[in-house]
C-alpha cells in the first residue's frame, strides 16, 4: 500500500494518509514506551526483591507511567539563566526526532513497513548517529559543568561505538548482498544470522547497548559520577523528550536486532508458520528487550577510558576479522 | 594544538555519591583531576562541645549520631572510657550482649558499604540485596534496644535492656543465613569483569603511606598490616573468641573490598561463638552510683569500629560532666589521604576511591 502511495500524485488526500499513518506509528511507539518503562520497572523490581509500581492503575501499576508523564507535562518549565536559550530548547528535539525517524524503515512483518528503502540499514545507522548531536548540544547549552562533561562523553562514546556497530553488520550485508532490511529477513528463511554470524551478533549487541546509553555504558548520564550528565539542567517535558528518545531507541534497536539476527517475522520452525509474523516478531523483540533490562540490573558501569579502549582495541578488530572471515568463507563456498 | 583550560568543578555537598554532605573542589583538565580539595564540616554538630554540659549517660545518644551506620561501637567506646576511669567491672552477660550487638552492627555496616559502593559504581541491584540482610539485623537490634538506627543501648556499667526471650536463638539462626547470602554476593559481584576493572589498582597506596597517614581499619589492613584492636589489644571479651584478621596486600580498592567482605565472615564467627557461650543468666548492669562521676584525671581508650580505630579521650575534674571529651573518629583520619590519591585520576575513579574509603559524614564532621 505504501509503495503505491509513494508513487502516486502529491495531493491533500495522500498527505492526509501519510500524516495519519505517521500519527498511528507515533501512538504505537508511545504506547510501547509507556509499557516498556513499566515492564522495565517491574522486571527490575522482580530482580531486586521489590514490587515495582503497584498503586496507580490497579495492582499491576498499569497507569503509573501515564501519571509520571502527566506530572512531567505540568511541571514548571525552567531554563537556567545563563544557558544558551535557543540551543537549550532545540536540543531535546534534535535528540528525539531521529529516534522516531529510524522507526520508518523497520519491517515489523512482510507487509507492515512504512518505508521500504533499498538502503534501509544504512539509513538507520546514519540517522541514529544524529541523536548524539542533540546530547552534545544539550550538554553544551546547559552551561553546567556536569552537563558539559556528559555531553563530551556522549560524543566520545558515539565515535567509539558507531564504527564497530557498522562493521559488525557488514558481514550480514556480505551474506545477503543487500542493505534492504526486507531482503535481509528473507535471506534468513533457512537459518538465522545469529547462527551464521555469532561473532557479529555479540559485537552488535555490545555496541548497541553502548549506542543506547544503557548500563553498563550509560556514561553520558552516569548518575553517580556526573549527577545526571547532559540532562542535569533539564526538567519537565524537555527532560522527558530525552528519556523518550532513549526508550524509542530501545524499541528501534531491539527491532533492528530482531530483523538482522533473529529472522524478523519468520517463525522459529517452518511448521509453526500458522502463527502470524507479527507475533513472532513481538516474541523475539521481547526477548531482546528483556536482555537489555537484565543487563541493567546486574552490571556495574564501565569507566570512560576503558570503554574507549574496549571499543577501539577489542570490538573493532573483532568486527573487522569477522568481515574478513565471512568474505573468505563465502568465496570458498562459491567455488563448490 | 587546541588551547585547553582547566576547569573548577564543585562536587557536593549535594551529589549522589559523596555519601552525605561531603564537598570536593576539583581542578580538572578534561576528566583528569589536577588537584582535589576536600571541604568538610557541613554536618558538624559540636558533639564534643555539647558533651561538656551533659552528664555521662546523657552523652550516649549523641554518640549514636556520629557513626550512624554502626552506632553500637560508638556507644561502647564512650561507656568503655568511663568504665575505665571509674574502674567498673561489667557483668559477663552484659559483655556478651555488647559484643553481639557490636558485631551485628559491624556486619550491618559492611553491608551498607557493600551496597552503596556498588551503587556508586553503577550497579543498582546489590544495594537491595545488602539492605535485605541489613534489615534483618536492624530488626534484631530493634528487638534488643527498641531503636533501629540510633540505639542508645549501652550504659556505663552494662546495657540498658536484657535480651528478649528467644533473641539469642534468632541471632544464631541469622548466622548461617548470612553465610549463604555472602556466597550470592560473591557470585553476583566479585567475579564481574567490569567490577574488577573498576577497582583493581585504583586508589593504591603503600604500607608506609597508610601508617604515616594514620589510616586504620580496612584501609590499613588492605596494605598488609595485620592490625586489629580486637586481636592486638583485646577489650571487652574479645580474647575469648577465635577469629582471624583478614589482610590483603594490594593496597587498592579491590583489596579493601576483599578485606571488608572477609571481615563479615569473621564477625559471623565471633557471633556464632558468642551465641554458644552466652551465659544463661546474670546481671546486665553493674552496681554503679545513681549519678556517675568520673574521678579526677584523664583516660583514653580505643576500639575497633567497622571503619577503623575509634578512640575516646575523657578529661575529668571529678564532676558529673566531663571537662573535655574528644573522639578519635576513624572516618576523619581515613579521609586525609584522599587529596593525594585523587591527583591524576579521572572523575569515574574519584567515585571509586572515595567509596572504597568508606566514610560516614556524621563521623567525619563530629
Amino acid at each position: 500500500m505504501v509503495e503505491e502511495l509513494l508513487h502516486s500524485q502529491a495531493g491533500i488526500f495522500n498527505f492526509g494518509v501519510f500524516f495519519l499513518l505517521a500519527v498511528v506509528l507515533l501512538l504505537v511507539v508511545l504506547g510501547f514506551v509507556t509499557y516498556a518503562i513499566l515492564a522495565e520497572r517491574k522486571v527490575m523490581g522482580f530482580m531486586q526483591l521489590r514490587q515495582g509500581p503497584n498503586q496507580v492503575g490497579g495492582r499491576w501499576g498499569l497507569l503509573q507511567t501515564v501519571a509520571d508523564v502527566l506530572k512531567l507535562l505540568v511541571k514548571e518549565d525552567t531554563i537556567p539563566k545563563l544557558a544558551d536559550k535557543p540551543l537549550f530548547i532545540i536540543a531535546p528535539v534534535i535528540g528525539f526526532a531521529p529516534a522516531f525517524m529510524v522507526m520508518a524503515t523497520i519491517p515489523f512483518t512482510d507487509k507492515l513497513q512504512f518505508a521500504d528503502l533499498s538502503v534501509g540499514l544504512l539509513y538507520y545507522i546514519a540517522i541514529s548517529g544524529l541523536t548524539t548531536i542533540g546530547m552534545v548540544t544539550g550538554g553544551w547549552a546547559s552551561n553546567n559543568k556536569y552537563a558539559l562533561l556528559g555531553g563530551m562523553r556522549a560524543a566520545a562514546q558515539m565515535i567509539s561505538y558507531e564504527i564497530p556497530l557498522v562493521m559488525s553488520v557488514l558481514g550480514i550485508i556480505l551474506l545477503t548482498g543487500s542493505l534492504n532490511l526486507n531482503e535481509i529477513v528473507a535471506a534468513q528463511e533457512n537459518v538465522w544470522f545469529i547462527l551464521l554470524q555469532p561473532v557479529a551478533f555479540i559485537v552488535f549487541l555490545i555496541a548497541s547497548v553502548a549506542e543506547l546509553n544503557r548500563i553498563p555504558f550509560d556514561l553520558p548520564e552516569s548518575e553517580n559520577e556526573l549527577v545526571a550528565g547532559f540532562t542535569t539542567e533539564y526538567s519537565g517535558f524537555r527532560w522527558a523528550m530525552f528519556m523518550l528518545a532513549e526508550y524509542v531507541y530501545m524499541f528501534a534497536m531491539a527491532s533492528l536486532t530482531t530483523v538482522l539476527f533473529l529472522g524478523g517475522w519468520l517463525p522459529l520452525f517452518s511448521f509453526l508458520d500458522f502463527i502470524p509474523g507479527a507475533v513472532w516478531f513481538a516474541l523475539k523483540f521481547t526477548v531482546v528487550i528483556f536482555l537489555l533490562i537484565w543487563f541493567r540490573s546486574t552490571f556495574p558501569r564501565i569507566r570512560a577510558d576503558q570503554l574507549m579502549e574496549f571499543g577501539w582495541k577489542v570490538l573493532l578488530p573483532v568486527a573487522l576479522a569477522n568481515i574478513f572471515l565471512t568474505a573468505i568463507i563465502k568465496e570458498v563456498m562459491n567455488l563448490f | 594544538m587546541l588551547r585547553t583550560e582547566e576547569m573548577l568543578l564543585n562536587v557536593g555537598p549535594q551529589h549522589p555519591s559523596t555519601h552525605g554532605v561531603f564537598r570536593l573542589v576539583l581542578k580538572i583538565d578534561g576528566e583528569i583531576i589536577k588537584e582535589a580539595k576536600p571541604v568538610i564540616g557541613y554536618l558538624h554538630r559540636g558533639t564534643e562541645k555539647l558533651a561538656e554540659d551533659l552528664q555521662y549517660t546523657q552523652i550516649i545518644p549523641y554518640t549514636d549520631r556520629m557513626d550512624y551506620v554502626s552506632a553500637m561501637t560508638n556507644n561502647y567506646v564512650l561507656c568503655h572510657a568511663v568504665e575505665t576511669m571509674m574502674d567498673i567491672k561489667v557483668p559477663e552477660r552484659a559483655e556478651y550482649l555488647r559484643v553481639i550487638a557490636m558485631e551485628l552492627g559491624r556486619v550491618a555496616s559492611h553491608l551498607v558499604w557493600w551496597g552503596t559502593y556498588l551503587l556508586d559504581l553503577g550497579a543498582t541491584s546489590p544495594l537491595l540485596y545488602a539492605f535485605r540482610e541489613r534489615e534483618m539485623i536492624i530488626n534484631l537490634l530493634n528487638e534488643l534496644s527498641g531503636a533501629r538506627l540510633t540505639f542508645n543501648y549501652m550504659r556505663v556499667g552494662g546495657v540498658k535492656w536484657d535480651a528478649p526471650e528467644g533473641w539469642i536463638e534468632k541471632v544464631a539462626e541469622f548466622i548461617p543465613y548470612m553465610r549463604e547470602q555472602l556466597k550470592g554476593y560473591h557470585t553476583l559481584v566479585t567475579g564481574n569483569e567490569i567490577f574488577l576493572n573498576r577497582v583493581k589498582g585504583i586508589g593504591k597506596y603503600t604500607k608506609e603511606e597508610a601508617i604515616n597517614f594514620s589510616l586504620s581499619g580496612a584501609n590499613l589492613r588492605c596494605t598488609g598490616v595485620k592490625w586489629d584492636l580486637r586481636k592486638n589489644e583485646p577489650y571487652s571479651i574479645y580474647d575469648r573468641f577465635d577469629f582471624d584478621v583478614p589482610v590483603q596486600d594490594g593496597g587498592d580498592a579491590w583489596a579493601r573490598y576483599q578485606v571488608r567482605l572477609a571481615e563479615i565472615e569473621e564477625s559471623l564467627k565471633i557471633l556464632e561463638q558468642a551465641c554458644e557461650q552466652f551465659p544463661a543468666e546474670g546481671d546486665i548492669l553493674a552496681k554503679v552510683p545513681k549519678i556517675i562521676k568520673a574521678p579526677k584525671g584523664e583516660a583514653f581508650v580505643r576500639i575497633e569500629s567497622p571503619r577503623g580505630e575509634i578512640g575516646c579521650y575523657i578529661a575529668s575534674d571529678g564532676k558529673k560532666e566531663p571537662y573535655r571529651l574528644k573522639f578519635r573518629r576513624p572516618s576523619f583520619y581515613n579521609l586525609q589521604i584522599l587529596p593525594k590519591l585523587l591527583e591524576g585520576e579521572s572523575i569515574a575513579n574519584l567515585i571509586s576511591i572515595l567509596g572504597a574509603v568508606d566514610i560516614i559524614l556524621g563521623e567525619v564532621d563530629g
